[in-house]
């Protein structure tokens, strides 16, 4: 066995794909990180006080986790599911039916409603230590774009199921928009906007039927909200946590005292 | 007893006491946050929270709204709230106890050592990963996801609600027009937590916690997280009912429930105090309304900024102060609001209907 092994490590496909030893010496264990697409995100060495659970929470590095599983059990329920006003109720209902076991609609759903509570407890764990000053700044911006995103990621996908529930809270959501100052047929403002006698802004071309793609929540909606969940938002966010995750390493690594 | 207690605990929950009780009960904890950061005071919490979710299901109205499936976070985001917060203070309450002798924080006796990050890192990353994933596995296997009938637009769910992180908004729907509630104050609320690095010029409490070296920015960040928005959350997911009535934790969901609605205008008490009928022009007929406003946009920051906050001006720069009332304004906005829709029934500041400005 033993022997089986020391082969296997030192065949030219295990160093071609490793190039350290077992990391268990500095060197070895600097490698690791360095030469690694994934860790190499980390630095090589980090604050002692700033790696404990107590200080962290493990929230950000939960958030990026749950992301992951989004997207993965995402893709999968992708294959099942047709943004059509007539198909998309029987595509879910059919998961439930006719999958044996299945509960990569119940871990996409239940991981989405735990994203948004870590992002929160996040945020309230970097401000608490007030990880937000000096020089990190900018990273809590991004960080503040990030949360905004998690949340519309969760608001588009409310409303994939096509049910009651989806249809009706995304209904009261976007009666928001409706009365969007200047920009909502409802919001003020918008009258002052008319030309010759006649509104500029009305219910055919405010800032809810740019949201909606139409005066109410149909068909429409669905796939721009489709669009946006699968594509659009998810791109969106992996942009800004590369962007998130590499300033808090040129900030300086995780906060601590300076 | 049963009944008795019951009827108590939904008696507590009406809005106006919710909302003093939660202000009042996280001033405390602030205030006495020895006391409250000891290990015994989180035990407590938590047995005789698990006793009451133990006991209170077996009232089927509260049973019908704690086991619906989407409800499972809020109880989620309560506990971990509430303990998060616990631990941030404890930690809070022993590094300024360091400070106060002269000590280093906890953060700082560790701050010069370096360890690797593999394995150090690495393995608690790992490990909170596979916790995680476990408990995802099995909470998806036993709760199935929910789906309701289809959706039919001509048919109104009663009542409808915003998805639960939405719930604060939807909530301050009840004292503000959609344009505040729905898309002025969500903005500030974006805006205002980017301002948050450059306009807290304090240079201390970065990289640990502490409480006595920031008193304001923790106490201001845990009242608006909490107060204004896990609580009302909370209000929205548990409290409030068909109508968007009301409705205690053990409350039976009454679709008949009705809710007197008696609200005034602030300029029908102005012309009605002088006696006289309200004018024809929205402009005069709201102008008490548009003079309080203004006075409280325009004066009140340089009057305080002149008085009271002297030194707060002094240490920010004109900018800062000046950006960081507005947007405290528009924030106090809305417990004042909520305060005076309880004591005297105000419906609008400024209510001109006619332009869909409601204020």
């Amino acid at each position: 066995m033993q022997k089986l092994f020391q082969a296997i490590r030192q065949s030219q496909i295990w160093r071609s794909i490793f190039r350290h030893g077992y990391p268990d010496t500095p060197r070895n264990r600097t490698l690791a990180v360095l030469s690694n697409t994934f860790l190499h995100l980390h630095p090589v060495k980090v604050r002692r006080s700033g790696i404990r659970l107590s200080y962290t929470w493990c929230m950000g590095g939960l958030t990026f986790f749950l992301f992951l599983i989004e997207t993965i059990t995402g893709l999968l329920l992708m294959f099942y599911y047709h943004p059509t006003a007539d198909k998309a109720y029987e595509d879910i209902w059919a998961l439930r039916e006719h999958v044996p076991l299945g509960i990569m609609r119940e871990m996409h759903r239940w991981a989405a409603h735990l994203m948004v509570i870590t992002v929160w407890l996040h945020m309230y764990r970097v401000f608490l230590t007030g990880s937000y000053k000096p020089p990190r700044e900018f990273n809590w911006n991004v960080g503040v774009i990030l949360l905004v995103l998690t949340l519309l990621l969760s608001f588009t996908g409310y409303l994939l199921p096509w049910d009651q529930l989806a249809v009706w809270a995304i209904t009261v959501g976007s009666n928001m928009a409706r009365a969007t100052p200047f920009l909502g047929h409802e919001g003020p403002g918008a009258s002052l906007l008319s030309f010759g006698g006649l509104n500029l802004v009305h219910a055919g071309d405010d800032a809810r039927f740019g949201l909606l793609a139409g005066r109410f929540v149909g068909e429409g909606a669905l796939l721009r909200f489709y669009v946006l969940h699968c594509v659009g938002l998810p791109l969106a966010a992996a942009f800004l946590m590369a962007i998130h995750f590499w300033r808090v390493r040129k900030d300086g690594g995780i906060s601590g005292p300076l | 007893m049963g009944e008795l207690l019951k009827n108590a605990i939904d008696w507590a929950f009406q809005p106006t006491l919710y909302f003093a009780g939660t202000v009042g009960a996280l001033f405390a904890v602030l205030f006495w946050r020895k006391l409250f950061s000891k290990t015994v005071v989180i035990t407590v919490f938590f047995a005789v929270g698990t006793v009451f979710m133990l006991w209170a299901p077996s009232d089927p109205d509260f049973k019908k709204i704690i086991t619906k499936p989407d409800n499972i976070p809020i109880v989620i985001l309560i506990a971990s709230v509430v303990f998060f917060t616990w631990l941030a203070l404890r930690q809070a309450v022993d590094n300024d106890r360091a400070i106060a002798k002269g000590e280093p924080t906890l953060e700082a006796g560790l701050g010069k050592k370096k360890v690797f990050t593999w394995p150090d890192l690495v393995y608690v990353e790992f490990i909170c990963l596979i916790l995680f994933t476990a408990f995802l596995i099995v909470w998806s296997l036993k709760v199935q996801a929910p789906i309701e009938e289809p959706a039919a637009t001509a048919r109104t769910p009663n009542p409808s609600k915003a998805p639960w992180y939405f719930l604060g908004l939807q909530e301050m729907l009840v004292y503000f027009d959609p344009w505040i509630a729905g898309v002025v104050l969500p903005g500030f609320i974006i805006v205002g937590l980017m301002a948050i690095p450059y306009l807290d010029t304090n240079p201390k409490g970065n990289g640990y916690y502490t409480f006595n070296e920031r008193p304001f920015a923790f106490s201001f960040f845990t009242a608006g997280f909490l107060l204004f928005w896990v609580s009302f959350v909370i209000l929205g997911t548990f409290l409030r009912g068909p109508n968007w009535s009301f409705f205690g934790p053990f409350e039976y969901w009454d679709l008949h429930k009705l809710e007197p609605l008696v609200n005034v205008d602030l300029s029908t008490y102005f012309w009605n105090m002088l006696g006289q009928p309200k004018p024809l022009d929205p402009l005069v007929r709201e102008a008490p309304g548009i003079v309080a406003l203004l006075g409280f946009f325009l004066v009140l920051p340089p009057l305080l900024g002149k008085t009271v906050l002297k030194g707060m001006v002094k240490s920010m720069g004109v900018v800062r102060f000046n950006v960081f009332m507005h947007l405290m304004l528009w924030f106090a906005l809305l417990p004042i609001k909520m305060i005076l829709r309880w004591t005297i029934n105000l419906k609008y500041i400024v209510g001109i209907p006619e332009w869909f400005f409601n204020v």
